[in-house]
């Protein structure tokens, strides 16, 4: 890895777990809104997009099991990065795919990056789809990522999607939506924790098209200090569908969570559920640890630690 | 090793524990019973500073311990084990027995712990310890994270309720072998007539005041005769008024 510098190699393996192994399979990394370095395999082609800045990444039919990196570093302090990705996964392909972004802003001004990623999986195609978000930096200027993942499901295709930012993104805006055809399944777990004066907002739309398709989101989301989350989801169920929506949300000081949740059965047969629930920690778990021998802080550490987990 | 001095706890203009004072020598095994609502599990919270008395002193060893907070007691070699045993969202039982031996543990260790409880011990480990376990599933894991620390006093607030028949049996060999295994006193708040038949001391309480304290000998007959019966219970099921 060449064109990588320390920083890099920091916000790299802070979005994708296996630098140590370097990337096994396919992978594009992006640095500044340049894709620097690229890896293709027998199965996986990437191809740079010529209207707009991103990239096409397909995957052939009955891939067995293989990766795809795409990690995104940004440390140039002002940048406002917008990039489209789609993904192309054929016929009962099987591959995970790990995407990250990891912003080290030292400056002023804000850094920006938006990206826009699409995935089309065709009949029986499985993917697992992990996102990760990071900031870091001591620049008085914003960190701000804001993704749009829109996930169209043909016949008897899965894909899981789990996503965490645990650190340093002041501001989010996350849109995510799925159409799913017959016998489809998007499973979404998102994990979020905010701090100072962080804003995150997260978005779910999925339309239940098709004969047993289903949908589980879960978000898990602790807001501390003066942050603020937003949690919106709408779930509208058009044929014999299941779709469960589930919403858990700690406060810890002056945080704050909105819930907004909606589903819309469009369909006698459809049978959506939709749960939230937002408070602070409970006492007794505390005073469980406590009676352990960890402190308070030790036991709330844990508590959240094992929420977010 | 643990004395009470004049413990008063009122709520509600209810004397729930109307003074205490108790004198526990080292290693017994104390079983305290008496009817629901006599403020057993109060006194036990007291104990380990989960509440705190309005008037009255702790005293663990000499030290006065009334102003130490949960974890201080926990340190200073106090161990408790809930009536009610506390769910988690993400806790497994696997973290929670690391938490508990304080030390690295492996899975080999965590298993052999779980095994003492008659939980078939792979299986649970990464279990998250919350509402997928069962109520007697839940409570024997509570015990094996309070008996893993080997602490100078432990206490366990009911531990037969909620344990079906089965797991009973093993129940008594779990009190039996901690009674012999580790070096230390051990308070159980119980109805079991098996487990009172194991006490070196038995403590009876009722409204909020220690009405007897004795021997087996001494007590069993007045705590499972016809006189003033104790609540009775059925096994794995709650306790029967
Ligand atoms: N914090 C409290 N506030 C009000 N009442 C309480 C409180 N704690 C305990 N009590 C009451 O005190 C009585 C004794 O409770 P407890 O110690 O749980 O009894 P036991 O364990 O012997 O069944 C009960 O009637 C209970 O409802
Ligand atoms: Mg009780």
């Amino acid at each position: 890895m060449s064109n990588l510098e320390q920083v890099d190699e920091k916000l790299l393996s802070e979005v994708s777990d296996s630098l140590e192994n370097t990337f096994k399979g396919a992978y594009n990394i992006r640095k500044n809104g340049k894709g620097i370095e690229r890896k293709i395999t027998e199965n996986i082609n990437i191809v740079t997009k010529k209207d707009v800045s991103g990239i096409d990444i397909y995957i052939k039919e009955n891939t067995n099991w293989e990766f795809v990196h795409i990690p995104v570093i940004i440390t140039q302090s002002g940048l406002k990065d917008v990039v489209y990705n789609d993904f192309y996964v054929g016929k009962n392909a099987k591959v995970i795919i790990i995407a990250g972004c990891g912003i080290h802003n030292e400056c002023s001004s804000d850094s920006e990056h938006n990206g826009v990623h699409r995935f089309f999986l065709e009949e029986g195609a499985y993917v697992k789809y992990y996102e990760k978000h990071y900031g870091e930096g001591d620049g008085t200027g914003k960190r701000i990522l804001n993704p749009v993942t829109e996930v169209h499901l043909k016949d008897g295709a899965t894909m899981e999607m789990d996503s965490v930012q645990i650190k340093g993104v002041d501001s989010t805006e996350r849109i995510t939506r799925g159409v799913l055809e017959d016998n489809t399944n998007f499973v979404v777990t998102e994990k979020i924790m905010t701090h100072g004066e962080q804003f995150a907002k997260t978005n779910f739309e999925v339309e239940l098209n098709g004969e047993n398709a289903s949908t589980h989101v879960t978000s898990r989301s602790v807001a501390t200090q003066n942050s603020v989350q937003e949690f919106k989801s709408n779930v509208i169920g058009n044929a014999k569908c299941f779709g469960h929506v589930e919403c858990d949300a700690i406060l810890k000081d002056s945080g704050k969570v909105i819930a907004i949740p909606k589903i819309i059965a469009n369909s006698v047969e459809a049978n959506l559920i939709h749960e939230a629930a937002i408070g602070k920690i409970a006492g007794e778990q505390l005073i469980k640890l406590m009676t352990l021998g960890l402190t308070e802080k030790e036991a709330e550490e844990q508590v959240i630690n094992g929420f977010l987990k | 090793m643990l004395e009470l001095q004049d413990i008063c706890f009122t709520r509600e203009n209810k004397k729930i524990l109307n003074h205490i004072d108790l004198r526990l020598e080292d290693n017994q095994f104390i079983v305290i019973t008496g009817p629901n609502g006599s403020g057993k599990s109060t006194l036990a919270k007291v104990i380990m500073g989960i509440e705190k008395q309005d008037s009255g002193q702790v005293i663990l060893d000499g030290q006065y311990i009334s102003n130490k907070s949960i974890d201080e007691r926990a340190n200073l070699g106090m161990s408790f084990a809930f009536q009610q045993p506390v769910k988690f969202k993400g806790i497994t039982v696997y973290d929670l027995l690391k938490i508990s031996a304080k030390k690295k543990i492996n899975r080999k260790e965590a298993c052999d712990i779980l095994a003492k409880v008659g939980l078939c011990a792979k299986e649970y480990l990464d279990r998250e310890v919350n509402n997928s376990l069962s109520g007697g599933e839940l409570k024997r894991i509570e015990i094996a994270t309070v008996a893993l620390r080997k602490a100078k006093l432990t206490i366990f607030d009911e531990p037969e309720a909620g344990i079906d028949l089965w797991s009973f049996q093993n129940l008594i060999k779990v009190f039996e072998d901690i009674r012999k295994e580790i070096p230390g006193t051990t308070i159980i708040i119980s109805h079991q007539e098996r487990i009172l038949n194991i006490a070196d001391k038995i403590i009876l309480m009722k409204e909020g005041k220690i009405k007897k304290i004795g021997s087996k000998e001494e007590l069993l007959p007045e705590v499972l005769g016809k006189k003033n019966k104790p609540k009775c219970c059925k096994l794995g099921g709650d306790t029967l008024e």
